[in-house]
Formats: C-alpha cells, sequence, structure tokens
C-alpha cells in the first residue's frame, strides 16, 4: 500500500469537492500550485528511495523490486483504464504498446545515449547527463508507443467490442514477431546490455503522474466526453461529441504511458526478451483493470497492487505442499475465478476507493445510491 | 441554395435500405420559433426521418440543409454543432453517469478545451467547468431534477429520464429541438406535465421544435403544423384541424371505410 499512501499528498488532484480545490488555485496561480505539489512529490519520493536503501533488512533488494515492478504494473493498468474503462474500448494490446516503449528507449540508451555518456569524466555531470538521457529516452518510447496507439486507434472507429480486441490482440502479436525478428535489437536472444538507469524514483515519479493525469482527464469534459463514449456511442455522437477523435485520443494517451512503463521496465530489468511481451501480458494488465473495477482509477491501482503481491506471497505456499510441489499458479487462478464469480463488477465497481467507503458510513438506505 | 432564413430545409428526401423506401420524396421546411408535429402510423418512417436529419443514417437522395448549410457530408456531431438536438425514442441516458454529467456532457461543444489544459488545469479549465456546472445546474432546476443531480442516470423514474433526455439535448443550445416519442410510456397525468414542459422551454429558450408523436392529443394541443406520414410518403399536412378533418388522414389511422372497400 505504499503507493496509494504516498500519492495522497495530492489533494489538490484528488479533490473530490470542487469548491475547495477553486479556492486553492484562486490564491495561486495554476503552474505555481502544480508545481509546488511536484516539489512535494519528488521529495518524499526521493526521501522513500533512500529510505529504502538504507533499510536494515534482509533481502531488501527483493522488496525493492517488487515495489517498482507493482510502480510499473500500476501505471499500466491505469493507463489501460483510460482506454478500456473510461473510453470503453476493450483493447488486449497493452503489453505491444509495453514493448515499443521498452525496446525503443532501450535502442536509444543503448546505442546512442550510452556510449556519449561514457566518454563523459565520471561525477555530478555524468549522473544528471544520466537521469537526462533517461527522460529523454523514455519519452521517445512514450511517443513512439503513442503514434502507435494512433494507428490502432484508428480501426477502432469501425470496431466495437469483442472485433476491436481480436485486433488489438493481433496488433500486440505484429509487434512482438516484429522485435523477433529486429537483429539489432537482439531479436530473439533478448537485448541485453541496457544500463540501469531506472529507479523507484522515477518508476513512481511516472506512476504518480499516471494516477493525477488520469483522474484529472476524468473530471474533465475530455474524460466525460470518454464516458459518454463508453456509455452509448450513438447518444454521444448526438450530443456532439466526436466519437472517433475521443476514442483515438483515448488510445494516444494509454498506450503513451504504457510506453513509457515499457522504458522504465527496460532501464530496470536491463534485459528484454519478446517473451516478456506476449499476450498473457497484456491479459494480466486486463485482468488488473476488470479486477479493480472497470472505469475506477484507485480500483486500477488497489488491483495492480494485489495482483503483484499475490504470486509473490504465495511463493511460501510451496514448503507446506508434500513433495516440494508449486501451488502458488493454482491458488492465483481460483482466487481469481472466485473474486469474479462474487463481484463481477470488480472489487470497486465503477466507484473510486473514497466514495465506496464514504457509502458505508452514510448507510445510503436505497440499494441505488447517489454517485457521490 | 437553400432558403435562406429556413432553419431547415429538407429537400425531397428519399431513403432506401435496399429494396425498401423507406422515406420517399420527403420535403420540410421549419422556421425559427416553429412547432411541428410528425405523425404517422407504425413504420411509417418518422424516426428514418429523425435519423436522416441528424446525420445517422444518409439519404439517398435529396438535401438536407441546416440554417443554410447542406449537411450531406456532416457527420452527428458535426450537425449538432450546427444547433440541431435530438432525443430518442427508446431512452439513450449515459446511464452509468450522473444526471449532473448527463446534462454537462449535452453542453459538450460549448465547454471544450485541450486535454493539457484539464491534466494542468488551467484558468481555461476552471472557467469553462464553472460554465457548464453552472449552466447544467440551471437547467436541472427548469425540469424540476436538481436534487437529484448526482443520481445515476440509471435510477431516475421512467418519466423523470424522459425528461432528462430533453435537458440534455437542450444543453447543447440547440436551435432545433427534435423530440422522438417524448410521451411514449407516459401516463396522462405525466404527459399532460410534459405538454406544458415543451411549451416552456418553446418560449423560454425560443427555439422551433419537431415532434414525433403517437398521441394524438399532446400532438393536435401542442403544434401549430402537422405532417402526416403513412409507408415513407407525405399524405397530409396542415392545422390540427385541417389534419384532423382530412379523410386521408383517417384512412391511414383506421383503415378504410367498409363501404369504399367494397365489402
Amino acid at each position: 500500500m505504499v503507493a496509494c499512501f504516498h500519492f495522497c499528498p495530492l489533494p489538490s488532484a484528488f479533490c473530490l469537492h470542487a469548491d475547495e480545490g477553486k479556492r486553492v488555485t484562486k490564491s495561486l496561480p495554476w503552474w505555481l500550485r502544480d508545481f509546488l505539489w511536484l516539489a512535494l512529490f519528488v521529495a518524499v519520493l526521493v526521501g522513500l528511495a533512500y529510505g529504502l536503501e538504507a533499510i536494515p533488512i534482509a533481502g531488501i533488494a527483493y522488496y525493492n523490486r517488487i515495489l517498482v515492478i507493482m510502480g510499473i504494473n500500476i501505471t499500466l493498468a491505469v493507463s489501460l483504464n483510460i482506454i478500456n474503462g473510461h473510453a470503453g474500448q476493450f483493447s488486449l494490446g497493452h503489453a505491444g504498446f509495453m514493448a515499443i516503449g521498452a525496446y525503443f528507449s532501450a535502442y536509444l540508451t543503448y546505442y546512442h545515449f550510452a556510449p556519449s555518456l561514457d566518454k563523459m569524466p565520471a561525477g555530478t555531470q555524468q549522473w544528471l547527463m544520466q537521469n537526462v538521457f533517461l527522460v529523454i529516452a523514455v519519452l521517445c518510447g512514450g511517443l513512439l508507443a503513442a503514434l502507435a496507439g494512433y494507428l490502432v486507434g484508428l480501426p477502432s472507429l469501425r470496431l466495437r467490442g469483442d472485433y476491436l480486441a481480436i485486433v488489438t490482440l493481433g496488433f500486440g502479436e505484429i509487434i512482438r514477431v516484429l522485435i523477433l525478428n529486429i537483429d539489432k535489437i537482439g531479436a530473439a536472444r533478448g537485448f541485453s546490455g541496457i544500463p540501469h538507469w531506472s529507479n523507484f524514483f522515477w518508476v513512481f515519479l511516472v506512476c504518480g503522474l499516471t494516477i493525477v493525469i488520469s483522474w484529472r482527464l476524468v473530471q474533465s469534459s475530455v474524460g466525460r466526453a470518454f464516458l459518454a463514449v463508453r456509455e452509448d456511442q450513438i447518444a454521444a455522437e448526438a450530443m456532439g461529441v466526436d466519437t472517433t477523435r475521443y476514442k483515438v485520443k483515448a488510445f494516444v494517451i494509454g498506450s503513451f504511458f504504457a510506453g513509457v512503463a515499457g522504458g522504465l521496465y527496460a532501464h530496470y530489468m536491463m534485459y528484454l526478451n519478446p517473451q516478456m511481451f506476449m499476450f498473457v501480458k497484456s491479459f494480466e494488465v486486463v485482468a488488473m483493470v476488470v479486477l479493480g473495477g472497470l472505469g475506477s482509477i484507485s480500483g486500477s491501482v488497489v488491483a495492480a497492487v494485489i495482483l503483484t503481491f499475490l504470486p509473490e506471497g504465495l511463493r511460501s505456499v510451496k514448503d507446506y505442499m508434500p513433495g516440494g510441489r508449486d501451488p502458488r499458479m493454482v491458488i492465483y487462478s481460483i482466487m481469481l475465478i472466485v473474486l469474479m464469480l462474487t463481484r463481477p463488477q470488480g472489487l470497486l465497481g465503477r466507484r473510486e476507493l473514497w466514495q465506496v467507503f464514504g457509502r458505508k458510513k452514510k448507510r445510503d438506505q436505497s440499494e441505488a445510491p447517489p454517485v457521490q | 441554395m437553400a432558403n435562406g432564413n429556413a432553419l431547415l430545409d429538407a429537400r425531397d428526401v428519399t431513403i432506401r435500405f435496399g429494396g425498401l423506401t423507406a422515406v420517399s420524396h420527403f420535403n420540410l421546411g421549419i422556421q425559427p420559433h416553429e412547432l411541428v408535429g410528425l405523425i404517422g402510423p407504425n413504420g411509417a418512417g418518422k424516426t428514418t426521418i429523425f435519423n436522416m436529419l441528424t446525420g445517422v443514417y444518409k439519404p439517398t437522395e435529396g438535401e438536407i440543409f441546416v440554417g443554410g448549410v447542406s449537411t450531406h457530408d456532416f457527420k452527428p456531431y458535426q450537425i449538432t454543432a450546427l444547433g440541431v438536438a435530438r432525443t430518442f425514442q427508446n431512452i439513450r441516458l449515459f446511464k452509468e453517469l450522473s444526471v449532473l454529467d448527463n446534462v454537462k456532457i449535452g453542453g459538450h461543444i460549448h465547454y471544450k478545451y485541450s486535454a493539457a489544459a484539464a491534466v494542468l488545469k488551467t484558468n481555461r479549465f476552471h472557467d469553462a467547468e464553472e460554465a457548464a456546472e453552472h449552466d447544467a445546474i440551471e437547467l436541472l432546476k427548469i425540469f424540476g431534477l436538481e436534487d437529484r443531480a448526482d443520481y445515476y442516470a440509471k435510477n431516475l423514474p421512467y418519466g423523470d429520464q424522459r425528461r432528462l433526455e430533453i435537458a440534455r439535448a437542450l444543453s447543447a443550445q440547440p436551435k432545433l429541438l427534435l423530440l422522438d416519442e417524448p410521451a411514449a410510456g407516459l401516463n396522462d397525468r405525466e404527459t399532460r406535465d410534459l405538454l406544458q414542459t415543451i411549451r416552456d422551454i418553446h418560449q423560454r429558450f425560443d427555439i422551433a421544435i419537431l415532434v414525433i408523436e403517437h398521441n394524438m392529443e399532446l400532438v393536435m394541443e401542442l403544434c401549430e403544423r402537422i405532417i402526416v406520414l403513412n409507408f415513407g410518403k407525405t399524405i397530409a399536412q396542415g392545422t390540427p384541424a385541417e389534419v384532423r378533418a382530412n379523410p386521408v388522414v383517417i384512412e391511414a389511422y383506421l383503415g378504410e371505410p367498409a363501404e369504399a372497400a367494397g365489402i
């Protein structure tokens, strides 16, 4: 729950009541307010990153690694939630977007940035340039993924539901097969030797930004247009929403963040293999979004946290099994099935975390409560 | 060129689905502030005409002008931007969204801003959102729905859903409002209320209204001019009194008199 906890110092983004948000903006210009929050967020992250390094627990590196993977999973789930949950376009190609971001940023770093960094003298300047290079590489990866999202978004103008899912699934596989055949980025051998530039700080910075941006979008006219497209395309069109444009927009935004997450993943794992981006990876992200509740941002976050830790937590089950068999993936699957049977709308449904708790506090009389 | 001051001008509009001519040679001109009724038996092609006017279907022949602009190559959302808003026969609200958000989406064309403005929460974002919120609440007040602004649209009673659909359409600030069977499924009392509501908004917003309706009482009382459709053809038009007395209309609704049919 660490992730959830330290995003809370961003109340302006999470503010439920419009009035409070307005009061803040009236007193400060928007760019200054956002900048201050960002600075605070960065400070907290830096503190946490150092703290995690310093804690003298055996195997802290292992937990650190799982936290980072959790951050990447949250970014993936929240970005897919924009496409699947908000705009209602069922996409199974998220691993493809992630792969594009991962491979392109790794390519840039490996062939361009890392060699020029090596020529520099070691010191603060090199450290600074390394991070600048990382940001550039990851952003470029995100942008290329966004371009791919644009191209995949185009057929979604014509296709709906299952048909779109199949197209995006095919897209993901095309990307994987393409990578498998490009020798320069390792092909089937995998792409190794990527420098370890990404870390806890960058992953959670991106993760936080993705959540805030996604939240602000859904609270805006853009987000309302997404939701309108999801709810009823014909009615949305009749209300003046250019459904085509907003579908493509959702794809572009969602795939951008998937690409960025991929870039950070590449620079953290230091090794990429096309096998990592099989359609199973897409399903994993879809499972997070569906489990959390389609359209619920906090639901995606919670589900991503659970689905990252669950397989890890289940590792110890093996010790109690006769013959040392490992049933953790069986238990994992059974838990997913049980969850979907008992809560088909996902953990949080379409609500956000605080709306669910707010409802319990009020003990609403009707089965059909107001939205807030 | 289209008739300059007509809000809507449909000229010789024909649509065929395969071998079926759903609507043939339909003509309709609507002036600002007019209240026109479109009636006819089931399957006469009324909703098809609505779908052509709003760009859901493209006419096979003929052309439709909105405010003097040909809408032939326009998509539905572009026609909405020209000032035509509609409701649907089978209610098409955004069910899982709040009543307030439904109305806000109705005003989408007026309160748009870029995704970047939304993410950075610029002043433009705040201004547009404030205006959207204010206008939406005002509209909900007119329809007596303001205390249910936070409800999911799907949780409203049926009659309120119909009214919310009208509110949502009005939120687009149209010059012409198309109502597709607004009284369908309403009881007598609700229908009377609806009649009053339509009259009110007609006055208050100074808009033209084209209404499809099966409820004769409502149409006769509400509309200044009525067009009667049967098998895709216009068989009569005129004031309510004229239409009521027209033998062709009576025949379309009640069938031929026994003697004339030769029985």
